[in-house]
């Protein structure tokens, strides 16, 4: 055993050798990918407006935007799972077009996203070789041949997975070590991470790292998706900056600094987007101390008062919803307190927040806030069923007559009232969902990524209502990943970052700047 | 986390020699735990009525009688295998065995390898309607099947009418297949048991074979790695098909008699043979072994209470329990598993 142990220590140190060699006599060939100008849009919402981005061989290449800046569909037309409406996208130099995953992998690339995609009941070997395992002359697959080399890909990688072992149970970062090995499996020339680094530990930071350097060394092109600047900064070459589905810039990593790129993320004139209308601020309505979720979020606790409008910034990920849901009862929390205008609420009990005046419009208004296959007054008057039934008979009449209401306060467009909800565009959908916790006549609105998915024109007139509750002395809790509608909107601002408070900043004091560093600055730099 | 930075680490299993790797293997394996059941079944009925296996008809059918539940629970056990499931086998099965009879009458002198032949081809066409259905039309397989076990029924009725067919209607040779045997072995066992063989070794060593387990483990990851994931399962309902189209043949050289019944309730049984055999009905998991092993269990203890003087509307409320106590052991096991390998990983954390 200690013999196979050293060889492969030897063997593992000498590809390093081999590959330093390597490096110094590549020369530079075509680009590894070339996308230019690249179009996407599903139905009237238009998701990339002109992506554009190369990818150099033996380079690393970061890809960083706000949520929603496009990276995401950019990752997705690379790896062929939605195809282009117009633009130019070259492999090596030459165009290509991608109608499959099969096509995209077959050509060389591999896509690696923040969730990984195994097969959980099948071994770790067959997770990596899946589809393309070796074979004999009739067609047997040679389990041998497959597991020797799984292993010498994870010698390699210098980590020791059990090759034999199902992949259910294994950590984010096995998995993703498992995703390479398949890419390297399948000797892959262009690799990308879409936020690999999302779950993992700094060691575990550390180790994909290294992997990454050394396939770079190899003279593979990387693309790196990540949220974390000091990240992209210790491992990337270039870095390109996206926002509003279009390119920004890309410049060399060492001729760049996290304020420019912050700049270039954010980049445009905040505070015109979104009239903020002056509001009364009242007492304290909501008051949350000490919240916590074991591994989600921890010792959460801020207040919102009458009339104010608090933004709750951060990444996805960063535990926001999760404390909106355990505040509003449908999620648990172990310790802490939730109290609104005075009086304490029950954990675990979204009845009794409803009946405090709570109000929670959900991120995902498709799933979690809307019937798509009930009417529209149907769905407005959802949440007030029980006032509206009279002699134990809820009539449509008495439905159509509450929901007419906040229908036409809202503007909601619409054929008729009882038009299926589904058939409404995004925007109009949420303003539904909007009417449906209106109608409660709440004290305390939490919303939750109000403007996702919707259009501009919707979005603005979103605000505009948020506004205006406002005035009219509700408390408002607003979480949101859009920096420029948090900061337009709130008058003040809370961060979140990795189930953590880590800044408030006052309307005054809310700068692009600010607000982001507390939402991505690493973890040594808050401490 | 079980990886680490530092350069590998020895084998995960060290000593560990072939041998002991293959009874550790079968020991948790877990068609043994059912197999064992099958074994005590076969024991305390023996210790009963020692005819039930000491006789040669008691002997006889043991093996003979799951034969053809056999057939059909390979097949579906192959469908569940990628996450979807055939109702319709037991109305496969009822169509082939009435087209088997009607090709024996109307064409007096058809060889018998031909009838097998249209038998299968019969059977593996309606897999497909069902699983171009299922892959292309993109409904739960549950709702298709459901539809087209009543239509292939209903065809098989008016067909039929109030016709049969008889064991008159079929050549002596023929009928000797149903009921001969080859040292003690039934021909049908011998049958069955090579398509068994077939069907594992498919599984288990062709890319198409492990593909089915991919599907069924996580659809959306197999259509990622860029597996032809409508084709699996169009492969899948038409092996079903097929098999269910065999014991249609077989099912007429066995009893003779078709009417327009035959094979009605047979999926339930396909399904419950392949759960209590250990394939998952949520797929990904399982093997066409345990399935087998499955259907011998399931018709063996129904032949086995009426011995142990249990009384006989008892009988399928006892294999409904051994169905729940499948699953249920299944699900146990597996949430320990899973517990197990999240703990495996905090220890070296």
């Amino acid at each position: 055993m200690p013999e196979s142990s050293l060889n492969r220590f030897i063997k593992f140190h000498l590809k390093e050798e081999d590959v330093t060699v390597e490096q110094t006599t590549t020369t530079p060939g075509p680009p590894a990918l070339e996308l230019a100008k690249v179009v996407k849009s599903f139905g009237a919402v238009v998701a990339l407006r002109s992506g554009t981005i190369t990818l150099e061989q033996g380079s690393i290449h970061a890809l960083i935007g706000e949520n929603g800046a496009g990276k995401s569909t950019l990752v997705k037309i690379i790896a062929g799972l939605y195809r282009r409406d117009a633009g130019t996208f070259k492999l090596r130099g030459e165009d290509v077009d991608f109608h499959s995953t099969a096509q995209s992998k077959a050509a060389g690339i591999a896509v690696i996203y923040q969730e990984p995609t195994l097969f959980p009941d099948l071994s770790v070997t067959e997770n990596i070789f899946m589809g393309r395992q070796p074979t004999n002359r009739i067609g047997r697959i040679d389990r041998k041949a497959m597991r020797a080399e799984a292993e010498e890909i994870f010698s390699r990688l210098g980590v020791s997975i059990d090759p034999e072992r199902i992949t259910d149970g294994l950590s984010i970062a096995d998995q993703q070590i498992i995703e390479i090995a398949k890419a390297i499996s399948l000797d892959a020339r262009v690799l990308i991470m879409d936020e690999p680094t999302a779950a993992l530990s700094g060691v575990e930071v550390e180790r994909l790292f290294a992997v990454a350097r050394s396939l770079r060394d190899e003279g593979r092109a990387l693309m790196f998706i990540s949220h974390r600047f000091d990240e992209v900064f210790a491992l990337c070459d270039t870095v390109t900056v996206m926002r509003d589905g279009s390119y920004i810039a890309t410049e060399p990593i060492a001729e760049t600094s996290v304020d420019e790129l912050v700049r270039q993320m954010v980049g445009r004139d905040v505070a015109e987007l979104f009239p903020k209308l002056p509001a009364e601020i009242g007492d304290d309505v909501l008051v949350v101390e000490g919240l916590t979720r074991p591994g989600v979020f921890h010792d959460i606790s801020f207040t919102v008062r009458a009339g104010e409008i608090v933004g709750l910034a951060g990444l996805v990920g960063a535990g926001r919803s999760e404390v909106a849901r355990a505040i509003f009862g449908v999620d648990p929390y172990s310790s802490g307190s939730v109290r609104v205008s005075g009086t304490s609420l029950p954990k675990g009990n979204p009845n009794a927040a409803m009946a405090r005046g709570l109000a929670l419009v959900p991120e995902d208004r498709r799933k979690q806030g809307l019937v798509l296959d009930e009417s529209v007054s149907r769905n407005i008057t959802l949440a007030i069923r029980s006032t509206l039934t009279k002699g134990g008979l809820l009539t449509d009449r008495a439905q159509n007559t509450a929901a007419a209401v906040w229908a036409s306060r809202l503007e909601v467009k619409t054929a008729a009232l009882d038009a299926e909800t589904g058939t409404l565009s995004g925007g109009n959908q949420q303003k539904v969902v909007l009417g449906k916790w209106l109608a409660t006549e709440p004290t305390v609105l939490i919303v939750d990524e109000p403007t996702r998915g919707i259009d501009v024109g919707t979005k603005s007139e979103v605000h505009r209502l948020l506004s205006e509750l406002a005035q009219q002395g509700i408390a408002i809790l607003m979480i949101s990943s859009e920096l420029p509608e948090v900061l337009g909107m709130a008058d003040r601002v809370l961060v979140m970052r990795e189930g953590a408070l880590t800044g408030e900043f006052p309307r005054s004091e809310a700068t692009p700047e600010a607000v982001m560093f507390a939402a991505t600055a690493d973890k040594e730099d808050a401490k | 986390m079980t990886a680490t930075t530092a350069p590998p680490a020895p084998p995960a299993q060290p000593g560990s020699s072939a041998a002991t790797r293959i009874v550790s293997h079968i020991f948790k394996a877990r068609e043994t735990g059912i197999l064992i059941a099958l074994l005590a079944v076969i024991v305390v009925a023996t210790t009963v009525n020692p005819n039930f296996l000491f006789s040669s008809d008691g002997f006889r059918d043991l093996l003979l009688t799951p034969s053809l539940l056999l057939l059909v629970a390979v097949g579906q056990a192959i469908v569940i295998i990628t996450r979807n499931v055939d109702l319709s086998v037991g109305s496969v099965l009822g169509l082939t065995a009435y087209l088997t009879g009607r090709l024996f009458i109307d064409l007096p002198g058809i060889p018998v390898i031909a009838v097998f032949l249209a038998g299968i081809a019969f059977g593996a066409i309606l897999g497909l309607v069902n699983g171009a259905l299922v892959a292309f039309a993109r409904v739960p397989a549950l709702v298709i099947t459901l539809g087209t076990l009543y239509i292939y029924r209903g065809i098989n009725v008016a067909w039929t009418g109030s016709d049969r067919i008889n064991a008159s209607d079929l050549p002596a040779a023929f009928r000797g297949l149903g009921t001969g045997q080859i040292l003690f072995i039934p021909i049908l066992t011998i049958i069955a048991v090579i398509v068994l063989v077939i069907a594992a070794w498919v599984l288990r060593n062709l890319r198409s074979g492990r593909e089915f387990y991919a599907i069924g483990s996580d659809p959306d990851a197999a259509h990622l790695y860029g597996l032809r994931v409508t084709r699996r399962i169009l492969t899948a309902f038409v092996l079903s098909g097929a098999l269910a189209g065999l014991s249609g043949v077989l099912y007429a050289a066995r009893y003779g008699t078709v009417s327009s019944a035959a094979g009605t309730g047979l999926e339930l049984q396909a399904i419950g043979a392949a759960v209590i055999g250990g394939v998952a009905i949520s797929g990904g998991v399982g093997t066409v072994w345990g399935a087998a092993i499955g259907a011998y269990l399931l018709l063996t203890i129904n032949r086995a209470l009426p011995i142990v003087g249990i009384q006989d509307f008892w009988q399928r409320a006892v294999v409904g329990a051994l169905i729940i106590g499948a699953i249920v052991l299944d699900r146990v096991l597996a949430l320990r598993q899973h517990r197990k390998l999240i703990e495996a990983r905090e220890d070296v954390r």
